[in-house]
Parts: C-alpha cells; structure tokens; sequence
C-alpha cells in the first residue's frame, strides 16, 4: 500500500514534470492526496489526465463566472480547481455556478472540497444529474455507483449551501425535552447553596 | 524587565543555524525524558556466532508496545558504503508498531534489508540501516574475547561501534503516515520514533559486540564494561538529503527555533537566579570543554570553527568564574549580551544551549510545541490584496530584498533530485546541465522576483488576480503568508550562492536531533554522534539530565 506521504510527492512531481508550476503542483498533490484519503480515484484520474493531456490540449479557466462555457475543448480540472479554490470567498456569493464540459471532474471536487473548508459551508453540485455534497473538506459524499467518475462532465451545478440546521424545530424541541430528564429539579436550599456565587451580586 | 525574542533576520541567517548546538530541547532528549518510565526488553536475539541474524527490542507502556526489529547481514569490505548509493549494509532496522508476529518478521527479513527498494507496512514506523566502524567493532571484540576491555584513546577517536547512514519515516517507502498516530501522545514531538529506533540501535550494537567477543572465546570472554557502553553513541553520516527539509517545513522549523528563542528569552528574563541553578549552568560549560577538546575532524572549516569556539569558552569560562556576581539583577542576560559583544556565533549558541540546562520547567513545555499541523497553514488568503503582500516582503525579507541576483555568484547554484536515488542535490548552474528542472529551494531569489513584479502591479488587486498571471510564484506567495504568522519559518539567505555552505543547513536540523561532535567530510556532507553519553536502556528510570556533558572519551 502507498502511503498518502508517497502520493502526495509523486503527484507533486508529476504535476511540474507535466507543465504546471510548482505551486500549483504543490495544490494539485494535496487534492489527489485528499482523494485516496477518501477512498476516491485520485491516482487514477489524474494519470489518465496527464496521459491524454499528452495527445489533447484544455483550456484554462482562470475567472469563474456564474455561467462558465469552454471554448471547444473540456476545461483543464487543475486551473479551474486552483481558480475556484483562488477565487471561493468572492463565489460564495453567487447563487449557482455553472460549469460545462470539466475534464476529470473528481479532480476537481478535491479542490471544491477544500474551498468548501475555507468559506465554511456545505457545497452541493449537480453532475450530469447526480448528485455530490462536499463537506467541509471532512468528507464527499455522492451517489456516483462505485465511485467511478466520468471522464469529462458535460454539465456541472455547483451551489453553496447556507449553514442552516437540517431537522426541525420541533424534532430539535422533543430531543431538547428528552435531555432535560438529566437535570434535577432546584429545592428552595439547592437555589440558595448549590451555585457558587452569593445571592447579590452589588459588592 | 522584558526581552523581545531575538531578530529571524540575525537567527536565521545560515551562518548563525549552522552554530546551533543541541540543547534540552533536542529531540533525543526528550524523548528519553518522555520514555524514561516505560517498560524496556529485549524480546529476541537470534544471532549466529559470528553476529548475523535477528534481534528484537521493545518499549512498552501499558497497552502501547514499539518493537525495533533488528537484522544483522554479512557484507563484504568492499560493499560497505555510508554513501546513498551504497544497496548492502552491516545491519537494518525497523520500528514496528506492537509485538511483531512470526509473519510480520518474515515479511520485514526480505524487506527491511533492501532498504529503499524495499516495501514497508503501516504496521512500521521509521527505517534504518548501519554500517559497522570496522576498525573499532573489531578492536573490541578481540579484545573482550581476550578478556580485556578495549582501549579508551581508539575509542574516543571514533565515539561508536555502528553509525547509520539514512533513518527514514512518515509515510516513506510505505511506512505509516504521520496521521496514522500524531494523536499519541509520547510521540508529541517531532522526530520521537526516529530517536527511539536510533537509540536501541545503539543497545544492538553493545549486545552483538559482547555476543561475538563470547563466542570467538567463550572461556576468557568478559561483556564490554557499562561506562563504556555508555560513552558511546551510534554515528550518522548525512548528505544533502537533509538540507531540504528545513526548506520544505516552514512551520515545523518556525515551531523548532520559536521554541529555542523564547526559552532563551525567559531564561534573560528571570530576575534573580538561585546558586543551585547557577552553579549548574557554570558546571554545564565547564564539563563540556571535554565535548569541545575530543572533537575530532579533518575539516579545516571546522578545526576553524573548533578552535574558535575552545577559545571563546575558555575566555567566557574564566570571566564567569572570577569576574562574574550572579548574584546581580538578571545575570542570564548580561552573559547574552557580553556573548553578543565578545564572542563568536558558534560560541553564543553553544553556551544560549547551556543556559537551559537548569531550567526545565522552561523547557518541558516547549517541548510539546515543536510539532506543527502544517495542512492548517498551506491555503493561500487569495482574498487579501497585492499591497498587504508587499508590506508582509517589506518587513519579513529585508535582507533578502538587499540580494541582486543579477550577479552570477548570487545565482551561481541550483538544487535538483537526482535520478538514480531520487535524494536532493547541488550543482553548479553555469557548469553542470539539469538546471531546467531546479527544485523550488531558492526561496530568497523567488521571493525577490515576486516583490519586483509587484511593486509594478496595482495596491487593491487580489491576490487571486494577481496568481492568475503570476502562477510560477505560488510556491513563495504561499510562503509569504506563512512567515507572516511564523517569524522563524524562512531562512534569511541565499540558498542557491556562489558561498553557500549546504552543511549549515545539515547542522542546524542535526542541532535540533541532539547530535554532537560534528564532522564535515565535505561543503556537503557531515558525520555526527548521537547519545554519547546517554544513560543505557535499564538506567533510565533515574538517570543525570545532564549525561550530554558529562562524557568521559
């Protein structure tokens, strides 16, 4: 077995050996990191990335718009991770994000799921019709059978999700109740000794 | 009275980390003090007579048990090599992560051996190997086999019968990953399993020297005498592999030297020094004139250095002892600032090491402070502004900015990984091909073409902007941020100079390791000694703190 040590060097490696600057090698090598860490095909999809980088170019996308269209050709995953990741405290702000044709989508995900750390919220996205929520960069769940992620995402829908419970109130209410049944009920003399401070506080 | 911690650009200079000396911080004696109460055994000795085979050793501490596996190798003279292409050794070494099964030794006899081509499990820690000192080892098996112990001048020439030439952990070669148990807390502290495999190393090599001597004679045979034992140490010979590190872990090497300068602030900070403590101090830096007299080398750059630093102790020795009241207000820091007035670097941080010698509820705490959760620090705030950037350039790299890499002997060097050991290296831009593929080790000289390129680009631009068209500069931007937080994370020099000597940078983290008696070979490769002196496994429970100055060969 690889240690995430071994992965995370090589990538680096790999990644400056393919074009890429040290820094952004340095981003790249802690997403695919990210990916294993998660049991997702991180060492998998980024070598079948750079080997069809070799016969195929991507385009770049540096700024992330609300409705992002490539050109001809799929967008880079690294640039456009690196750039969402960059750019994530201005996007946060954006409704929706929409992305078309992303090559290598689970690389991607690694870096949204770092920005999703950073902003400190939930992140769902929408691709090609499943669905994926991105958690604080503490894990990525999806619906995706087997983990096996395309190989370019046709349509991507990226939304940030508000920090708001997910249960009711009243769910929220009966639990509330329940752990009230740990509490003891105050005596006139527990209310006048059980607390440490006196019973006027003007000194 | 306060004491501001000391300048990064005056301490980091490499100069001035290649002065450091090992002190209570050092890791290898920590870890002593954190597994002094823990159960020690040896569990298998498993060697033929002429001292090949296998032997195991362990720590253990309620449910928690650190087995070092041992396998000891034939080797011909000629295979024997210190150098990292050498692929045979006199031994190698495991930590093992619990009691090793059956299995599990079988499976480490065929890896452990092949070292670097070889395949490790989480179930192991750290990896090393070890060459015999040949001429010694066999010095004091013939002589024990005589029923003699051996002589003490060839001893104190070399200082130990085995030296390593590599310990390997976290992660490398499929060792565990650091995460895998950084929540444990005896290993609270960087580089612990390392000094534990390397100190029951040296436990091995006693045992095998006394096994050999009883079985070459066993009627006249007698064991190698425990004070002995104890005044040597294991040797370690290191190349540049180690000089990226510091490099490559900002936050570590800020955690690393903080620790040491607010030890040493607080220690000028107290007020009225107690006799027992400065009676201590004083015998501290007298007993190790000994440590200063018996190191040995060939190096002129360090005889230099050597003669330097005897020269300035013994001058500083003196006046302590005659001339000095510590009585007075603040004694710690009048010596600090006679020191900075009167003697050499080397000698400032040697005797800034002894200073701490009394002092461990200083120190102790400090400790826990030398690991760094570095993932926490790696993302760049691309949302702040080319201005904040430059104002953070301005106050944290002033000297760095005073460089002109214009200058070919500014630029003279490059770092790369070489292809047949994949460890770091130094070349010669202008003389050697491969500088295409230059490692990102030249921090100043890429800090100081961002700060170029930003005193021309807008104040309110973002820093996310300003990467779009300036990626190649990621690397620094993300250091930039890092030293904002971290004063002691950067190197204050040029890494890539014509000057440069690599083994500052070899000596500052074997400094921190608790190595003594440093030895360059070259510009770019040094021998040291760790835990000469130490007390031995069964002394543990109750041994002298201060066992570094008190080494008798």
């Amino acid at each position: 077995m690889k240690s995430l040590s071994e992965i995370e060097t090589t990538v680096k490696r790999a990644t400056k050996a393919s074009g890429y600057s040290w820094g952004v090698a340095e981003e790249t090598a802690k997403c695919v990191r990210l990916l294993e860490a998660f049991g997702l095909p991180g060492i998998k999809d980024i070598n079948k990335y750079f080997s069809e980088r070799k016969e195929n170019s991507f385009q770049n996308l540096n700024l992330i718009l609300e409705k992002n269209q490539p050109s001809a050709k799929s967008y880079c995953p690294i640039i456009l991770g690196v750039s969402f990741l960059d750019q994530s405290k201005s996007l946060e702000f954006l409704k929706k994000i929409e992305l078309n044709n992303v090559a290598y989508p689970s690389i991607f995900l690694a870096f949204v799921s770092r920005a999703s750390e950073i902003i400190g919220k939930k992140i769902h996205i929408n691709l090609d019709k499943k669905e994926i929520i991105l958690n604080l960069n503490l894990n990525i769940y999806s619906n995706i059978a087997n983990n096996e992620f395309p190989s370019v995402a046709n349509h991507l829908e990226i939304s940030f999700l508000e920090n708001i419970d997910n249960f009711s109130e009243e769910e929220w209410k009966n639990l509330y109740k329940l752990s009230e049944d740990t509490f003891v009920e105050e005596t006139e003399s527990l209310k006048q000794d059980g607390a440490g401070a006196g019973l006027t506080d003007n000194d | 009275m306060k004491i501001e911690l000391r300048d990064p650009n005056t301490i980091m200079k490499l100069s001035r980390l290649g002065s450091f000396h090992q002190s209570k911080l050092s890791f290898l004696r920590s870890f002593l003090n954190e597994f002094k109460d823990w159960e020690y055994k040896q569990d298998l000795f498993n060697l033929d007579e002429n001292g090949y085979g296998e032997a195991v050793y362990s720590f253990k501490k309620d449910k928690r048990v650190y087995s070092l596996v041992c396998f000891a190798n034939h080797i011909k003279d000629e295979e024997r090599s210190d150098r990292v292409i050498a692929t045979k050794w006199d031994a190698a070494f495991t930590l093992h992560d619990g009691v090793p099964g059956k299995k599990d030794i079988e499976r480490l006899k065929n890896e452990v051996p092949k070292q670097e081509v070889g395949r490790l499990s989480y179930k192991e820690l750290t990896l090393s190997r070890a060459n015999k000192s040949v001429r010694l080892f066999n010095h004091v098996t013939e002589n024990l086999s005589q029923g003699l112990q051996p002589d003490l001048n060839l001893l104190s020439k070399v200082g130990y019968l085995y030296r390593t030439t590599a310990v390997y952990g976290s992660g490398k070669f499929g060792l565990a990953d650091r995460f895998r148990i950084k929540n444990r807390e005896e290993i609270n502290g960087p580089f612990r399993l390392e000094m534990m495999l390397v100190y029951l190393v040296r436990q091995f090599t006693f045992d095998q020297v006394n096994h050999v001597a009883f079985n070459k004679n066993p009627k006249k045979a007698i064991k190698l005498d425990e004070q002995i034992c104890k005044n040597l140490g294991i040797g370690n010979s290191t190349g540049l592999g180690m000089a990226p590190f510091i490099v490559n872990h900002p936050t570590l090497l800020n955690n690393w030297i903080l620790s040491r300068e607010i030890a040493l602030k607080k220690i000028r900070e107290i007020q009225n020094v107690n006799k027992k403590d400065s009676e201590l101090f004083v015998d501290c830096v007298k007993k190790s004139l000994t440590n200063i007299t018996s190191w040995n080398t060939d190096s002129e750059y360090q005889k230099k250095k050597i003669n330097n630093l005897l020269k300035d102790v013994q001058k500083f020795l003196k006046f302590i002892e005659n001339d000095f009241d510590f009585t007075r207000e603040y004694p710690f820091n009048s010596i600090y600032e006679l020191l900075e007035k009167q003697t050499c670097e080397e000698c400032i941080e040697y005797v800034v090491s002894i200073m701490m010698e009394p002092y461990s509820e200083i120190t102790e705490p400090l400790v826990k402070e030398m690991s760094s959760d570095e993932e926490k620090y790696f993302n760049i705030p691309a949302h702040r502004t080319v201005e904040d950037l430059r104002n953070i350039i301005e106050k944290k790299y002033p000297n760095i900015l005073k460089i002109n890499f214009e200058k070919k002997e500014n630029n003279q060097n490059f770092w790369f990984i070489s292809k047949n050991k994949e460890e770091p290296r130094l070349a010669d831009r202008f003389e050697e091909h491969g500088s295409e593929l230059e490692q990102p080790l030249a921090i100043a000289r890429d800090i100081k073409k961002l700060y170029e390129i930003l005193l021309v680009s807008k104040n309110s631009q973002t820093v996310s902007d300003f990467l779009i068209k300036n990626s190649n500069l990621r690397h620094v931007i993300r250091r930039v941020f890092i030293v904002e937080k971290f004063p002691y994370s950067e190197i204050q020099d040029n890494t890539i100079g014509k000057n440069i000597m690599p083994i500052d940078m070899l000596r500052l983290k074997l400094s921190f390791f608790g190595a003594l008696k440093f030895d360059p070979r070259s510009d770019k490769w040094l021998r040291i000694c760790m835990f000469q002196g130490a007390p031995l496994p069964h002394e543990l429970k109750n041994y002298d703190e201060q066992w570094v100055y008190k080494n008798n060969i």
